[in-house]
């Protein structure tokens, strides 16, 4: 109870902060329509007012501030316009509509779905063969980290392209930049995960000697599990970012990357925040939906 | 002396001959075990005692194949450590009960069987004998941080005697249980060597301990790690805990700490 106050404080706050920042940033634009409309404003010289800052045109024009959080196309949307915009574009809006962001959303979703599996599996085998083979840890490990300092919005076009060239489309393409992006957490945390049994756990298999197999089974694999959902947890993440950031090279007419393209393209800055927050909300669904399954697993494993 | 010539009593399991082991660490080699020589007999038990770093552990991991001598001869049962422990000739307790924490207790006991392709039937019974073995009946179903750590040393000591190993190696299993429990463990432990004659490796600190229940006690000493003494326990096999009490009991404990002694002085 305690704790759900001190929470709802900080969001308040938040909210509260940013209705402050609209009024500044938004002041230039909704004086400019308050003059056109024929409304006294100070100081009358448009040319002035562009030289000041937001903060003191608002302190001088106090009667504009109300409007600075309902403007059409605001610099810096209020809270309750995007709060709005998402829910017109979610629960109002059909999912088979092109303007639903649910439609939106489900495009993302599903390639990032996709890379996420494909960037999990891959994980877990090479960090299966990183630990079995010493050949592997020395040749495969250097290169999973190489491959992590490329700036992913510098190879994300490349890959579009080259896949594009053997014909490869569609959801493919922002799959393979989302499992991109993913594997490598996964490939790090069950590294260490594999390698977490300590050598008495590992001279006890010994004793009974016990097979590389069945080591793997019965202590290195359960071993892991806690390691493998910190890491799914941050992989997830990741594969969001990399389907979204794989819609925007290819100037793709659905999901939440266009989404976020076409609303800077047009100056829609409330559907280029109601984008940015419906991908936040999702991931946040993605990484509690993992949670509650690293809790379930762990729990029947006794070990939360 | 039984005039029939044949002893298969005393047939030996475990056979050193001029053991040595140097680990080469990064500070030069350290020399663990030097010119072990011993001989254990079937159904023998045999503790290990001295200083700490003597090389009491590497000796048992030696036996259990753990570790690899760089020098002498090393027979069990007549074959190789190694081909020993592919015969699963061990049942190895170590100092840490190092039970699984994501197994419940009977499915720790049962890891080996699973390996060693026991039935599930075989499995089930096999569990059940060894948890009342260990006065852990009902706490089959537990997970490890839900049992006292005596309760879960005895739980590892249960899954080493599940399968019917006729060598068994324990690395002070007792070292860090309070002096009731330990001295109830002992009478256990006395118990089940003598219903199953198994031969026994024990390593512990404790002189009372190792010379309540030892047929034989080795002394060690470190710098090089080596034998100093071997005493033979005049000790009847039948032995009530007040035997501790005895003049016979506290003239092997003084002869114990003897050679502990002098070991010591010849540093
Ligand atoms: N893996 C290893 N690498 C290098 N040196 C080792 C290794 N294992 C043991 N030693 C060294 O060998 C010597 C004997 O160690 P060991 O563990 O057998 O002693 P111990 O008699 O069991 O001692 P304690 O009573 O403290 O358990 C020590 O000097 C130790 O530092
Ligand atoms: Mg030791």
């Amino acid at each position: 109870m305690r704790q759900m106050l001190a929470v709802l404080t900080v969001v308040a706050t938040l909210i509260g902060l940013w209705y402050l920042a609209c009024i500044p940033m938004n002041m230039q634009g909704v004086l400019v329509e308050a003059e056109r409309a024929g409304a006294e404003v100070s100081p009358p010289d448009a040319a002035v007012r562009r030289e000041m800052g937001g903060v003191s045109l608002a302190l001088r024009n106090g009667f504009a501030v109300p409007a600075t959080w309902a403007q059409e196309r605001p610099r810096l949307p209020a809270p309750h316009q995007v709060a709005v915009e998402l829910w017109d574009t979610t629960v109002m809006k059909k999912i088979t509509s092109k303007r639903s962001l649910v439609y939106h959303g489900w495009v993302t979703l599903s390639a990032t779905l996709l890379g996420f599996g494909i960037g999990t599996v891959l994980g877990v085998l090479l960090a299966v063969g990183i630990v079995h083979s010493r050949v592997m840890d020395m040749s495969v490990m250097p290169w999973a980290i190489v491959s992590q300092t490329i700036p992913i919005i510098a190879l994300a076009p490349m890959i579009i392209v080259v896949l594009y060239s053997v014909g490869v489309q569609g959801i493919i393409p922002k799959a393979v930049i989302s499992a991109y992006l993913s594997f490598f957490p996964v490939v790090v945390g069950m590294v260490k995960g594999l390698r977490s049994p300590d050598a008495m756990q590992l001279d006890l298999l010994r004793t009974y000697s016990a097979s590389k197999g069945e080591t793997f089974w019965k202590l290195r694999l359960p071993a892991s599990m806690p390691y493998l959902f910190a890491s799914l947890k941050i992989g997830i993440a990741a594969s969001l970012v990399g389907a979204i950031v794989g819609e925007l090279p290819t100037g793709a007419v659905s999901g939440l990357g266009a989404r976020l393209l076409a609303g800077s393209y047009y100056g829609q800055t409330v559907q280029i925040w109601s984008a940015l927050f419906g991908a936040a909300i999702l991931a946040a669904c993605l990484v509690g939906l993992l949670g509650l399954i690293e809790k379930t697993v762990l729990k029947r494993m006794g070990m939360a | 002396m039984n005039g029939t010539g044949q002893q298969p009593e005393l047939s030996s399991v475990v056979s050193a001959k001029g053991l040595d082991l140097t680990f080469q660490t990064n500070d030069g080699p350290v020399h663990a075990l030097k010119d072990v020589n011993l001989e254990i007999n079937k159904g023998d038990f045999v503790s290990f005692i001295g200083p700490s770093g003597c090389g009491k552990t590497t000796f048992l991991r030696c036996i259990a194949a753990l570790e690899t001598p760089t020098g002498g001869s090393l027979t069990v049962n007549g074959m190789t450590p190694d081909e020993a422990r592919r015969k699963r000739a061990y049942g190895y307790v170590f100092q840490a009960a190092g039970l699984y924490p994501w197994r419940t207790i009977a499915k720790n006991i049962k890891l080996p069987l699973e390996i060693m392709g026991y039935s599930r039937q075989e499995q089930d019974e096999r569990v059940r004998n060894v948890l009342e073995l260990v006065d852990l009946a009902g706490f089959g179903g537990k997970f490890p941080w839900q049992l006292s750590g005596g309760m879960q040393q005895r739980a590892s000591i249960a899954r080493a005697l599940a399968f019917d190993a006729d060598i068994l190696l324990m690395d002070e299993p007792f070292g860090a249980l309070d002096e009731i429990v330990r001295d109830h463990l002992n009478e256990q432990l006395l118990a089940l060597w003598a219903r199953t004659g198994k031969t026994i490796g024990f390593v512990t600190h404790s002189i009372p301990e190792a010379v309540y229940l030892s047929t034989r006690i080795v002394v060690m000493s470190p710098r090089p790690g080596r034998i100093t003494d071997v005493i033979e326990s005049p000790l009847p096999k039948e032995r009530p805990l007040d035997i501790r009490d005895s003049a016979e009991f506290i003239e092997v404990a003084h002869r114990v700490r003897e050679g502990l002694r002098a070991g010591h002085a010849d540093e």
